[in-house]
């Protein structure tokens, strides 16, 4: 066999080995990611979807689903957040089951909640990893346009409290607003803008059967509500 | 017995049983959604006290006040449960549910707030 022959004959094995030597270290990780999201989260949250279609499945669902969680999360949030994990649904998931008839009004029973396990850095950032490769609904994330922008406070929490009544169920700062949906004062560091405009534009084909309902949010209005949760984050607005 | 009369024996315990067991379950059905949805706001209990309403400016309806509830009609209610508040010319706070339930469990809704206030429609 000539230099040459060999060479061709060699030429598939040595771009195998270049490729696999390249790509294996990145496979390596999603695997390692992927299999750290089955262990530490999977018992407690959604993976691989679908959201609960039915009443009592919702009822069951122990934590938010993650099957889409690329399309939701910063990830730089995420990973920070999976560190020292700070509680966003104030009356849990489901609310209802945690709550309670108290002397004024219904009560979060807290003795029911448990907190979030906190991850080491490492496995924060690897499970951050393997949270942005699940990105159900893209189709919904490609219809969203949001172009960047301001909205000063007062005009956002018009639109939120008043025009809206969004405050019935969210908190926009830790001590004001309702608390069956989650606090809205991180979602602006929390959530992909698109995320937030689909979701707020249709919940329901994010999730069929969840408590929020859909309240035919204009696009103008849509786009506000976003500058305004991005605006609350900041811990600063325009005034 | 002869087969006629079988027939006639299952049909009357058809008709006897089966209106009782829709019955049942559509009302809970309507507890069930009114659980989900509406108790957030207006309670577990549907007094109105729900987990939400310490910062609301207008406090939600109480669902069994019969002197409230029977000013209103069916009609009206499914309105506000569909449209929301704002077209009853109530609150904002009150969202449509109009994407979220079908108007068969809209109809049940109406049905279920009936059995909370344990009053009827009663024009004055």
């Amino acid at each position: 066999m000539s230099p040459n022959n060999l060479l061709l004959r060699l030429f598939p094995v040595l771009i195998a080995t270049i490729v696999t030597m390249t790509a294996s270290p990145v496979r390596a990780g999603e695997s390692a990611g992927m299999a750290l999201l089955e262990r530490r989260c999977a018992s407690c949250h959604n993976l691989t979807g679908p959201a609960p279609t039915t009443i009592h499945a919702l009822w069951a669902r122990k934590a938010p689903d993650l099957f889409y969680a690329g399309n939701k999360f910063r990830k730089a949030w995420l990973t920070s957040w999976l560190q020292h994990p700070v509680r966003i649904r104030p009356a849990g998931e489901f609310y209802a089951n945690h709550v309670k008839p108290g002397p004024n009004r219904d009560m979060v029973d807290e003795s029911t909640l448990t907190p979030h396990p906190a991850l080491n850095a490492a496995d924060a950032n690897l499970a951050a990893e393997a949270l942005m490769t699940l990105r159900a609904h893209d189709d919904l994330i490609a219809k969203e346009n949001v172009p960047p922008g301001t909205i000063s406070k007062s005009m956002g929490s018009l639109v939120f409290d008043k025009f809206l009544g969004c405050m019935a169920c969210h908190r926009i700062r830790p001590d004001f607003g309702g608390l069956s949906g989650p606090e809205l004062y991180t979602a602006g560091s929390r959530l992909k803008p698109a995320f937030m405009a689909s979701y707020i534009r249709s919940p329901q084909s994010w999730d069929p059967k969840i408590w929020m309902p859909n309240k035919h949010v204009s696009d103008t209005r849509i786009v506000q509500l976003v500058h305004y949760l991005q605006a609350l984050s900041k811990g600063k607005s325009h005034e | 017995m002869n087969k006629k009369s079988f027939f006639l024996l299952g049909c009357l315990v058809f008709w006897t049983l089966f209106p009782a067991m829709a019955g049942t379950s559509l009302a809970a059905s309507a507890k069930d959604n009114y659980r989900t949805y509406c108790a957030q706001c207006h309670g577990i209990q549907g007094n109105g006290r729900g987990v939400n309403i310490r910062d609301m400016s207008v406090q939600p309806r109480n669902h069994t006040d019969a002197s409230y509830m029977s000013q209103r009609s069916d009609e009206d209610l499914a309105k506000a449960d569909r449209e929301g508040g704002l077209a009853i010319d109530k609150s904002v706070l009150m969202p449509p549910w109009g994407d979220t339930l079908s108007p068969a469990e809209i109809k049940d809704m109406v049905q279920y707030l009936r059995t909370l206030c344990h009053c009827t429609y009663n024009a004055q």
